[in-house]
């Protein structure tokens, strides 16, 4: 099963962590992808670009209309995702109360879809 | 690579013997598994050029053992490089081998190899994975790709699955007490195998419908071995009839469709008269009555009806009754309850349903509230349809069960919409 781990911030948290902290956080981040990789429970994780870089796109008339910003005006927004593939929820969670970005802010878990039948 | 379908079909059905050989006379299942997935490779690689030897399991064997005998010895140098003390021989080996150059004990062996892929210390992904590999033959990027997710993650899945069987000491020879309690192991991970895979016949899951058809060869592989056990013939019977209904199980957008709205003409007939044909003669003969075999009848009893109105509910009705009898399982029941519904009416199903509110292993489960809501659909309480399914389709992690749930929802909203008598 898989399960994507989110970790949302915002401005004033991302900005408030001290030099030394973020760079433990990223050793330790590191740390845990090669440990789930070990375990063979490893899909991916990805960094999302600072939301100053965010575009949406609309559909104007079926034309595609460009905007700069996020789609959601919110104050807290993605920050990164990692994507695992485990035994159960109590193992993903598990994970999630490792992921180094907890010691800071909160990770939301989220089951992932997938494309197989529900049961024969 | 595997160059040709010719090739391949030949080294997935040679792999677990020829690994069941190299086992058998080496010990180390681990590094014996490794030694076979390079000699399946190097004949993937030199057989389409060079030509195929005349006796293509021998030279797997040879090649096998050839890098698993240079493997140990590497690392017995190692050990001893590093002083270690237990001068392990590297060979119960030389003792067993020449005399069984026969082939009598392969079929045994690929049972055994099973028994250890399935060992109820690993979990049942990790189960799935190395039969796959192990038995199955198959690589580890086309498991990795069957599973979706990335060639490493599949490796290192495997290489502990091999550490965890050698942590547990398994060995190749299963005491006889343990014999049924494995089998039941090994018959639930090629159902989870077979379900993993059935999904739409099209598009970017047809790599995944390879696991429905490994399963299905897998457990054809077991029925040989063990022609007289009921519910391997059973589960084998259950796998054919529900894959003759795939073409019509889903619709040209991927979408589910219904058994009752399924287009009939496309089951696969052949499958469906060798499902029946298997599960028929299990049943007049069987001496352990069990699940598979009564799910595989009540597939039959679907499979063989002409049309959906002609279904013989009452022997599906009785069939569940039985299977409930023989095991008391919730999901059993849920099917059970739409049976009853057909044959005595929706409230029937209904009242049924309710005796499941307080088994906390159902209750909260989405498949309740799809299946409550589709009784409430017969019923005509559209409100409470369209609740359900809204419910149901919240919990599914199912994509086209979710579609599904959403497309049935989105009748029942619309439907409730034009009735003139809703409020």
């Amino acid at each position: 099963m898989k399960y994507m781990l989110l970790i949302y911030g915002n401005e004033a948290l991302f900005e408030s962590i001290p030099e030394e902290t973020l760079a433990e956080v990223i050793r330790d981040t590191d740390a845990l992808h090669a440990e789930l990789r070990a375990s063979g429970e490893f899909v991916g994780a990805w960094g999302v670009a600072d939301q100053a870089q965010a575009k949406t796109v609309r559909l104007e008339d079926g034309a595609p209309a460009v905007t700069d910003g996020p789609y959601l005006e919110a104050k807290e927004y993605l920050g990164s995702f990692d994507i695992v593939d485990c035994d159960s929820l109590e193992r993903a969670l598990e994970i999630a109360a490792r992921v180094p970005f907890a010691r800071i802010g909160p990770v939301e878990v989220r089951p992932l879809m997938s494309e197989s039948a529900p049961e024969v | 690579m595997r160059a040709d379908t010719g090739t391949e079909d030949l080294l997935r059905r040679l792999a677990p013997q020829v690994l069941g050989a190299l086992v058998r006379r080496y010990g180390h299942f681990d590094a014996c598994e490794d030694a076979v997935q390079e000699a399946l490779l190097a004949a993937s690689v030199q057989w389409p050029h060079q030509g195929r030897p005349d006796d293509p399991r021998a030279w797997l064997i040879t090649v096998a053992a050839r890098r698993l005998t240079d493997q140990l010895r590497s690392d017995e140098a190692r050990r001893r490089r590093e002083d270690t003390t237990a001068a392990r021989a590297p060979d119960r080996a030389l003792v067993a081998a020449a005399a069984e150059e026969g082939h009598p004990g392969e079929q045994d062996d690929t049972l055994r190899l099973l028994f250890m892929c399935c060992h109820p210390a690993l979990s049942p992904p990790s189960q799935l994975a190395l039969t796959l590999r192990a038995v199955g033959g198959l690589t580890t990027a086309e498991i990795a790709r069957a599973f979706l997710v990335p060639e490493p993650t599949m490796a290192q899945r495997i290489s502990r699955a091999k550490q965890r069987i050698r942590a547990e000491g398994a060995s190749f020879d299963l005491p006889e007490g343990e014999h049924a309690d494995r089998l039941d192991v090994v018959l639930h991970a090629l159902y989870l195998m077979f379900n993993e895979g059935y999904v739409a016949s099209s598009g970017p899951d047809l790599q995944r419908h390879d696991l429905t058809v490994e399963a299905i060869r897998l457990t054809r592989a077991v029925r040989d071995l063990l022609p007289g056990d009921g519910e391997v013939a059973g589960l084998l019977a259950l796998m054919l009839l529900t894959d003759a209904r795939r073409a019509a199980r889903s619709g040209p957008d991927g979408g589910l469709v219904p058994l009752t709205d399924q287009d009939r003409s496309r089951w696969d007939r052949e499958a469906i008269d060798e499902g029946v044909a298997l599960i028929s003669h299990t049943l007049a003969s069987t001496a352990r009555l069990g699940p598979y075999q009564l799910q595989a009848a009540i597939a039959a009893v679907h499979d063989e009806a002409p049309t959906a109105e002609a279904t013989d509910w009452p022997q599906i009705v009785a069939l569940y009754e039985l299977l409930e009898r023989v095991s008391a399982n919730p999901m059993a029941r849920l099917n059970h309850a739409v049976a009853v519904a057909m044959v005595t009416g929706p409230q029937a199903g209904l009242d049924l349903l309710a005796t499941l509110d307080d088994d906390s292993r159902i209750a909260g489960h989405h498949r309740l509230a799809a299946v409550r809501a589709h009784l409430h659909e017969m019923t005509g309480d559209r409100a409470a349809a369209l609740a359900g399914y809204r419910d149901a389709a919240r919990g599914t992690t199912s994509a086209p069960e979710q579609r599904y749930l959403l497309a049935r929802a989105a009748r029942m909203a619309g439907e409730r919409s034009e009735d003139p008598d809703t409020p």
